[in-house]
């Protein structure tokens, strides 16, 4: 049962965990309504979202579960501006995600949103350094300052002996690391977490969602996490689920 | 980041780009040899065309002759004839003859007069082009034979075996020597055939040749061909027979186009001696005409077809298209072969880069969406892709300008040579035949004397000189330099920019197709 079908739900206030930003919560980061996604899948209507009802308030750290094809990575993909909905809105701090252009859309992912994935996606070629670089090529940061601030953001996040390495040559805590740092050196008001920690084993699975519960304490960032992992889950501030494309809250 | 991300990604992907660049650099080499080569064969074509034209000759006019009509081709050895042998049994007899080539005919000088008054017409000259053919011999004396053998050529009576000719035995010999003769104004220096040669001994000819002769009349004075005067053993201060009068050899000269290789003309006498041994007075066979700009060739030879009807007029294309023997076939193989395999290997390494570089996108799928999903426009994702295939397009086409320069390298220093004539029987343009060359061929055979009158060029109404063994004397020699040109550089560098932005726009197009989400389900 949805949200929607209930008019209750995911669209209520969050209860903030211990340490979590309270002062801006209250208001909207992300403003969802009747969101749906179908996308045609060989002879076979997929139904990726139906009627999603959701509001999430600005520094909310949030968890989305539910069982593989339930719609949750399509959720986070209209959440990050990758993919436009059926029909539906989707509001991000007052711009609708579902209408504005392609090119605004790709400015809004550049400067409004971080994205960190279960596959990291470094490109392999790159140093970690410049990995993290990359997130500032589309705000035209000068190469002095872009330098300056990946060093900085690899610092934070605990890197920053490890700027001159190649992915192949850090492990899969580290490379998340890297990602991390990636999301978050433009300095985003929403970070978007797909799985992160799934590729991971438990002790670096600790060690991530840590350091992505302080960055989230320390900057007052929306945070919305994609995870299987209940563990996980567990230690974020509000708890939804999605199964069959619909929403509801756990 | 551009180009440290470019950077990285080729030679992280090196296999890859070296493959790329390998077949770029083949075909951009092949295409860089194949047009120094053509622009060598012209440049060939150029040299032979002025060698026999001149330099700066823009349009020929040439008239053709009558079919059987005047012309080195029929010698007539009569019985009282040359001289008797001692023994009596035999005569030897050595006839000349200097007519207009056979295929073309002689036109009043006055025609030149016609052209020169034609609208941008910068220059003229005309001169007459003739064939020498000695023809001497040794046949059986038929005066002692008719006393009391009778019979016919080379034949006997019944009782008796016949005797004298050659061989002592009723046999015959014969020899031909031929070779062209081409009366010149020594004053035309501006156009024509003395603009393509170079004295090498003695002097060349004056105007004052025209009239050092008796009362008056042009003197008896000839200059040689230096490959012509090395095969005949003259030099300067030798004579020359033409038309069975001895001429004073007074110079030696050569081709501007190169050592070795051989002017129009074996023989220049002064145009009025020409006229005078063959008894063509007033007569030119060949006008030669500068147009004052290339742009007036056309209009010019329209004008003179109106104004002479009767002659045929050739612009220096209907002259290069004219050019026989292996520089006709390298040109031949140029353009045919050498361009459509540069074509192909161009088509095959294109479509390698293009291949390699939608295969990379697709590889890089998760790669380039990623870089979509943290904000990279469109655009700056394209700039990345094309510009990798542009560089890999670069290196190939360095890789290919310097595998073109050593293989034009290779083939200056092979020094190929080709042999190039200009129409079908010898130089000299607008003759209708050119297959006559057995008369010539045969003509050492030992024929009876009544095969005397086939001679040279009795084939039929040959090419000038009236066999192949003159046109084969008359093929001018042409060192082939490829040469390496600016154009050439540019083109090699153009293909490979070429070749890497059409790779980079089709690689580049699917990535700006990409949709990041897919990306991102892809691995999601």
């Amino acid at each position: 049962m949805s949200a929607a079908e209930v008019g209750v739900g995911p669209t209520g206030p969050a209860t903030a965990p211990t340490g979590a930003p309270t002062e801006t919560k209250d208001r909207a980061m992300y403003e969802i309504s009747q969101l749906t996604k179908t996308y045609t899948q060989g002879k076979r209507t997929v139904h990726a979202l139906q009627a999603v009802d959701l509001t999430i308030g600005t520094g909310e750290l949030v968890s989305i579960q539910g069982p593989t094809g339930g719609g949750k990575s399509t959720l986070l993909q209209m959440l990050g501006g990758l993919d436009r909905p059926t029909s539906g809105s989707i509001t991000l701090d007052g711009t609708d995600l579902a209408r504005v252009s392609d090119s605004r859309l790709t400015r809004v992912r550049a400067e409004t949103i971080g994205f960190v994935f279960q596959g990291f996606n470094l490109i392999p070629t790159l140093t970690a350094q410049e990995n993290v670089e990359t997130a500032l090529v589309p705000g035209k940061v000068p190469a002095a300052a872009r330098a300056a601030r990946a060093t900085a953001a690899l610092e934070q996040v605990g890197l920053g002996d490890r700027g001159a390495h190649l992915p192949v040559e850090l492990s899969g805590g580290q490379q998340q690391r890297v990602a991390i740092a990636r999301a978050l050196v433009k300095a985003p008001t929403v970070l978007l977490a797909d799985e992160p920690t799934g590729n991971l084993d438990e002790q670096t699975r600790d060690e991530i969602v840590d350091l992505l519960e302080g960055l989230w304490k320390e900057q007052g960032l929306t945070v919305v996490m994609v995870t299987h992992d209940s563990t996980v889950a567990r230690r974020t501030q509000r708890r939804l689920r999605i199964a069959g494309g619909r929403l509801t809250e756990i | 980041m551009f180009f440290t991300y470019l950077r990285r990604e080729l030679s992280n992907r090196r296999k890859q780009s070296v493959i790329i660049a390998i077949g770029m650099a083949v075909a951009i080499a092949l295409v860089m040899i194949v047009n120094a080569v053509a622009a060598g064969v012209s440049d060939a074509q150029d040299d032979v065309l002025d060698s026999v034209y001149g330099v700066g000759t823009d349009i020929t006019v040439t008239q053709a002759g009558e079919p059987g009509g005047r012309g080195p081709g029929r010698f007539d050895v009569g019985s009282d004839d040359g001289e008797a042998s001692d023994d009596g049994g035999s005569r030897s007899f050595d006839q000349d003859q200097l007519a207009v080539a056979r295929g073309t005919a002689s036109f009043d000088a006055s025609a030149l007069d016609t052209v020169a008054g034609i609208e941008h017409v910068a220059g003229t000259t005309g001169t007459l082009v003739l064939s020498n053919t000695s023809f001497s011999g040794e046949v059986p004396d038929f005066g002692q034979m008719q006393g009391g053998q009778g019979g016919g050529p080379g034949g006997g009576d019944a009782q008796s075996a016949p005797t004298g000719g050659a061989d002592g035995a009723g046999g015959s010999a014969f020899s031909i020597d031929a070779f062209t003769v081409t009366g010149v104004d020594p004053a035309a220096d501006a156009v024509g055939p003395l603009t393509a040669v170079e004295v090498s001994d003695g002097r060349g000819l004056e105007t004052a040749d025209n009239t050092s002769g008796d009362d008056g009349a042009a003197g008896t004075v000839a200059v040689l061909d230096s490959t012509y005067a090395e095969s005949a053993d003259l030099a300067v201060g030798d004579t020359v027979t033409v038309g069975g009068t001895d001429l004073d050899v007074v110079g030696v000269v050569s081709s501007t186009s190169g050592e070795g290789v051989s002017t129009g003309s074996d023989v220049y006498v002064p145009l009025a001696l020409a006229q005078s041994l063959a008894d063509l007075d007033g007569q030119v066979s060949n006008v030669y005409v500068q147009a004052d700009s290339s742009e007036h060739v056309d209009a010019i030879s329209d004008a003179i077809s109106a104004a002479l009807p009767d002659v045929s007029v050739s612009t220096q294309a209907d002259l290069a298209s004219s050019v026989t023997g292996s520089l006709s076939t390298a040109s031949d193989l140029v353009s045919t072969l050498g361009l459509w395999l540069s074509v192909i290997v161009l088509a095959a390494a294109f479509g390698i880069a293009i291949l390699f570089t939608v295969s990379g996108v697709t590889r890089r799928t998760r790669e380039l969406g990623t870089l979509k999903a943290i904000g990279w426009p469109n655009g700056r994702v394209v700039g990345q892709v094309a510009g990798e295939s542009l560089v890999q397009g670069l290196i190939g086409g360095v890789a290919g300008l310097a595998l073109g320069l050593v293989g034009i390298g290779v083939i200056n220093a092979l020094g190929i040579t080709l042999s190039g004539a200009t129409g079908t029987g010898g130089f000299t343009f607008g003759g209708p035949g050119g297959f006559g060359g057995a008369g010539g061929a045969g003509a050492d055979a030992g024929a009876g004397p009544g095969a005397a009158g086939g001679g040279p060029g009795g084939g039929g109404g040959g090419g000038p000189f009236g066999g192949a063994a003159d046109a084969a004397q008359s093929a001018v020699d042409v060192a082939l330099h490829a040469p390496v040109s600016v154009t050439v550089i540019v083109v090699a560098i153009g293909l490979a920019v070429l070749g890497g932005l059409l790779a980079g726009l089709v690689g580049g197009r699917r990535a700006a197709r990409l949709r990041p989400a897919e990306a991102l389900r892809s691995v999601a």
